[in-house]
Formats: structure tokens, C-alpha cells, sequence
């Protein structure tokens, strides 16, 4: 999977109050919940982005609730994928099994200003900031985590690998 | 090498005959919760995965509490409410708490001993951890994977890699399991346990009420933590022996355990705790508060809304009225706490404080109902996050303390110690 889009930058400490807080969760309608995506880090993000637009983040991204409608406001959003630092572990899990794809690198953070464009290549587990074709290394992902992204997560891929004939 | 608390706990639910940190693991799960905000997505996710027409894998390992919106809010809660309920009903699921049944899941399902210790626990609330203290492996999860154990049982873990915390010395006066957790998220940040499991051991644990070991266990995930856990022991067990309905059993770390960290904490250093917007480790201690005004004090959560945590406040409360600027919300934790502080005599104390007396419920803490912030507007809470927008507007700000700081603060008006009254 090839990623490319342009950059947003949020600090360190991205809580699951500031992608989705929790006064919008009496619902859980992921064209509702994207309305809201990011509100309390900066009220203006979803009015300012683009589809196929990341978010760049610092440590520890996602931190606090095990809300899965983070992931779900930031998929829905039209966001293609999260880099950080370093993502809090329930996070880390409901993105993907959400399908939204997600990628760490401590040096693109320290590198690349707001509104850079970067792209993903997500077998090799590069990020290349375009502008001066700046490579950094991230995590790759295995050929099944593409397939469950690809499928649309975690429920989507195990319904359809269940309707697969057996060998 | 020997194995921790959490490693024999997990390896237990597996057909393994060795674990260690790092280790991808497929485990059986005992108890599985999910909540009116959590479950509704879990629900759909099962449908999805074609469980529409089938059974849940264990009608009596479910919890489904509905305490987050409740009493409903507005009409989406009560729609979310509603479609957790049908789903409850069709699959005739045992634990299923509602209406004036309903506590606080973190403070409801240890009084209950639907949880117990040796159990590997998974819940859609990140607060799930709280059960560590009863020396059970607790964690938090999204719904999807709530949905896959509905369905199956099972669920993969990756093992944690253990931080053990040695805690000694006496603890001054009004110094709780509050003050001691809110401490160490001040030493080792919001990430400082990231993806790890916090053990928390020595004399001053040994003699630690299990109030406050819930109080300890319910934030280990405010560090970043996949859990925190507690050797189970005489306490333990005299808290779980009147409410357990089946087996349990006590786990303990070997000598040679293998540890990525050891911390050593002298607790009687420790004073009363102050967590400042807008981090849980942003922590001073109370003297070093300064002048910081409040509109609300609230006293409950799945932190500190047990029937000790209300005596504490109770006992400040008496003769003694909220600031005339200040709302004072106390939320019993679930129906028996409320029973039992009518008993006590404590509601009243309460109510004449100026207290407002909240049904079990986590509106407040969330920002959802029953005691949402006005922008600009201040309160000090016993729960567990102080993110921006946490319990109202985005330009709210939540303080984390004790019952008893909560308490002293709503009298003050402001941040202010229980010393400061006596």
C-alpha cells in the first residue's frame, strides 16, 4: 500500500477526549463522530482537511479512553493514516482493527513542518517527506495486516475469510 | 527464570507451558464487559462477523453495564441503551445491569464478585484495569475486540513486560491510594508504563485497604499500562470471600521474576496529591497548590466512589458547609454504597454540606451529564483524567485529588489540603 498526503502536526499526549470527546458519543455513527474528529486539539481541523490528508503525531497518540470511535472519527474523517512517536497501546489495536493504518517514527516528527506532503510505502516501511525526498524508516506491515485493512477491518476480514471456500 | 503475577495469570488461561514478555498468546477469557457506550459498537461488530443468529460464547462470562449515559441523557443515549438492552435480552445474558441495578462497572463488578482474582479479564473501558487489584490480569480493549470474545471466548495478547513498583513507610494522614498512584504517574509520565504491566508490592501495599488498591489499579492505564496488579492476600481474600460464587485462585511473582524496572518509593514522603489540567502526571503536592479558585467538587467515579472514599469525605464534610461559590456532587458508586452510606448517616451529612447527590452513574467524569463544565469553570475531582474538555468545555479545567483534598477543597473554595481545616 502506497500513502500519500499531506501533513497535519499534533503534539504529544493526543488524548481520545481531543479526536472524539465524549459529548458526541451518545452516538455511534461514523459520519456524526468524523463531524467532530479532532475538535478539542484544533476546533478548525476537519473544516481545514483534505481526504487522504495524515496526522502527525508525538508520543503516545491516543492515549486514555478505549473508545474505538477515535479511530472510527479519524478514519471516517477521510484521514488515510496516523504517523507518531509512539501510540498508547488500546489505540494501537482499535486503529487496526478498525483498518485504519498506522505508523511509528520517532525522527519524521522532529523533521517535517505542517502541511509537508510525505508518502507511505507501507511493505518497504518507509516515509519520504516529498520535498527534498527525505526517507525515514517505520514499521512495515505484513501481508495480513493490508488484508484486514484492505477488507476494512478486523470483523469485515474474519466475516469474509469465514465465507472462503476451505482447502 | 521465575514468571510474574501476570505472566502465571495469562499462561494459566492458555494450554502453554512457558510465557515470557514479548510472547504472542491466544487466552481464554473469564469475564468480558462492555458498557452503553462500548457495546453498541461491539454489537454491530458481531453482527457483522456473522454472529447475527448465534449464542454469545458464555451467557454468564458477559457484563453488559449501562452506566455511562444513564440515567439516559437525551434520546441517542437511550437509543444506545436501548439496542444494548435487546441485545442483552435475546442472548439472555446474566449479567446485565440497568435502571436501579445499575453501579459504576468498575465499582459494581468487584462488589458483586462477578470479577476474581486469577481471572484474566478484558473490558471495553480502559478502566478495566481497576480488577488488578484483586490480583486478577484486567485490561482495557476496543469493542471490535470485545466483539471477537463475545463470539469466540478467546482473545490474543501480546505478554507484558512488568515494572514493579516497591512501596514502604507509613503514610501520613490523609495520604490514600489516590495520593500514592497520582505520585508515580507524576515519576513516570502518561507513557511512563507504556504497554506494561505495573506490580505494585511492599509493606505499605501489604497493609493497603482494597479500596485504595482499586483506587491504585483503576489509573495504572493513566500511565499507560496494560495493567496493574496487586499479590492477592489476607485482604484480599477477606474482601472476596463473602461475594465469590465459584473458584478462584491466588497468584503470586517468583524471587527470580524478570522485571524491566524496579522503583523504590518511601510513601511517608508522600503528602496529599494535586493532578493540574491537563495530564494525570501534571501531579504536585497540595501545599504547592496555590490559590486556585473552583466552581465544582465532585466525589465519586470508578476511582474513588466506594463507601470508604465517602466516610473520608464524610468525616470532613460534617458540620461543615460547601463554599457558597461551589457545586458539590457525590456519587455513590453503586446501589449498595448508596444503602450503605444512608446507613452511615452519610448522605445526610452530604445534604447538608450543600451537597448535590448523584444516582451511580459516569456522566460527570466524562463531560456528558450530571455536572458538565461551563467554559472557563474549575473543579476539582476524584476521577481519573483531566484531558482538555474532559467534564465539559474545552476550556474547562479538571484537578485530580483525593476524597478527602475534594472534600477540604468544596469548604475552601479553592485547592486546599484537609489540614487546613483542623
Amino acid at each position: 500500500m502506497i500513502l500519500k498526503g499531506r501533513i497535519w502536526k499534533f503534539g504529544d499526549n493526543i488524548d481520545t477526549d481531543a479526536i472524539i470527546p465524549a459529548r458526541y458519543l451518545t452516538t455511534s455513527d461514523p459520519q456524526e463522530l468524523a463531524k467532530h474528529c479532532m475538535e478539542d486539539a484544533d476546533p478548525a481541523f476537519i473544516t481545514k482537511m483534505k481526504p487522504g490528508d495524515i496526522i502527525v503525531g508525538g508520543e503516545n497518540f491516543g492515549c486514555g479512553s478505549s473508545r474505538e470511535h477515535a479511530p472510527i472519527a479519524i478514519k471516517t474523517a477521510g484521514v488515510s493514516c496516523v504517523v507518531a512517536k509512539s501510540f498508547a497501546r488500546i489505540f494501537y489495536r482499535n486503529a487496526f482493527n478498525m483498518g485504519l493504518p498506522i505508523f511509528e517514527s520517532r525522527e519524521l516528527f522532529d523533521t517535517i513542518k505542517e502541511g509537508e506532503e510525505i508518502t507511505i510505502d507501507s511493505a518497504k516501511g518507509t516515509i519520504t517527506i516529498v520535498k527534498g525526498n527525505k526517507v525515514f524508516r517505520s514499521n512495515s506491515l505484513p501481508p495480513f495486516m493490508e488484508q484486514l485493512i484492505a477488507d476494512g477491518g478486523l470483523m469485515k476480514h474474519i466475516g469474509k475469510k469465514s465465507k472462503e471456500p476451505r482447502v | 527464570m521465575g514468571n510474574t503475577i501476570t505472566e502465571k495469570i495469562l499462561m494459566a488461561h492458555t494450554d502453554l507451558k512457558e510465557i515470557g514478555a514479548g510472547q504472542l498468546i491466544n487466552a481464554k477469557v473469564d469475564i468480558a464487559l462492555g458498557n452503553d457506550i462500548t457495546a453498541p459498537i461491539a454489537i454491530k461488530e458481531f453482527q457483522k462477523a456473522g454472529g447475527g443468529g448465534k449464542k454469545v460464547f458464555d451467557k454468564n462470562k458477559i457484563v453488559l453495564v449501562l452506566d455511562h449515559f444513564t440515567p439516559n441523557k437525551d434520546i441517542s443515549s437511550a437509543q444506545q441503551c436501548k439496542a444494548v438492552r435487546e441485545f442483552a435480552l435475546e442472548k439472555e445474558i446474566t449479567h446485565f445491569f440497568e435502571g436501579g441495578q445499575v453501579g459504576i462497572e468498575h465499582a459494581l463488578l468487584p462488589e458483586k464478585g462477578i470479577v476474581l482474582p486469577g481471572d484474566l479479564v478484558i473490558g471495553a473501558d480502559s478502566h478495566t484495569c481497576t480488577y488488578g487489584a484483586l490480583g486478577a490480569f484486567a485490561t482495557g480493549v476496543g469493542s471490535t475486540d470485545l466483539a471477537a470474545v463475545m463470539l469466540t471466548g478467546e482473545l490474543w495478547f501480546k505478554v507484558p513486560p512488568s515494572l514493579k513498583f516497591i512501596i514502604f513507610g507509613s503514610l501520613q494522614k490523609w495520604v490514600s491510594g489516590k495520593d500514592l498512584i497520582l505520585n508515580i504517574i507524576g515519576r513516570i509520565g502518561v507513557d511512563g508504563a507504556l504497554y506494561q504491566a505495573m506490580e505494585f508490592t511492599g509493606e505499605t501495599i501489604g497493609k493497603l485497604p482494597m479500596a485504595d488498591r482499586l483506587s491504585m489499579a483503576n489509573m495504572a492505564i493513566e500511565a499507560g499500562a496494560k495493567n496493574g496488579i496487586f499479590a492477592p492476600d489476607a485482604i484480599t481474600k477477606a474482601y472476596v470471600e463473602p461475594r465469590a460464587k465459584r473458584l478462584y485462585k491466588f497468584y503470586a511473582s517468583d524471587n527470580d521474576a524478570d522485571y524491566s524496572d524496579i522503583i523504590e518509593i518511601d510513601a511517608s514522603k508522600i503528602e496529599p496529591q494535586v493532578a493540574f489540567p491537563h495530564l494525570p502526571s501534571n501531579v504536585k503536592s497540595v501545599s504547592k497548590a496555590g490559590n486556585i479558585k473552583i466552581d465544582q467538587s465532585l466525589i465519586g467515579s470508578c476511582t474513588n466512589g466506594r463507601i470508604e472514599d465517602l466516610r473520608v469525605a464524610a468525616v470532613i464534610l460534617k458540620k461543615r458547609k460547601a463554599a457558597s461559590t461551589v457545586r458539590l456532587i457525590v456519587v455513590p458508586a453503586t446501589p449498595d454504597i448508596y444503602k450503605q452510606a444512608m446507613k452511615e448517616g452519610l448522605i445526610e451529612i452530604f445534604l447538608n454540606a450543600g451537597a448535590v447527590i448523584s444516582p451511580p452513574s459516569c456522566g460527570a467524569c466524562l463531560g456528558g451529564h450530571l455536572g458538565v463544565l461551563a467554559e472557563g469553570e474549575r473543579a476539582v475531582a476524584t476521577t481519573n483524567r483531566n484531558f482538555v474538555g474532559r467534564m465539559g468545555h474545552p476550556q474547562s479545567e479538571v484537578y485530580l485529588a483525593s476524597p478527602a483534598v475534594a472534600a477540604a477543597s468544596a469548604v475552601l473554595g479553592r485547592i486546599a489540603s484537609p489540614t487546613e481545616l483542623s
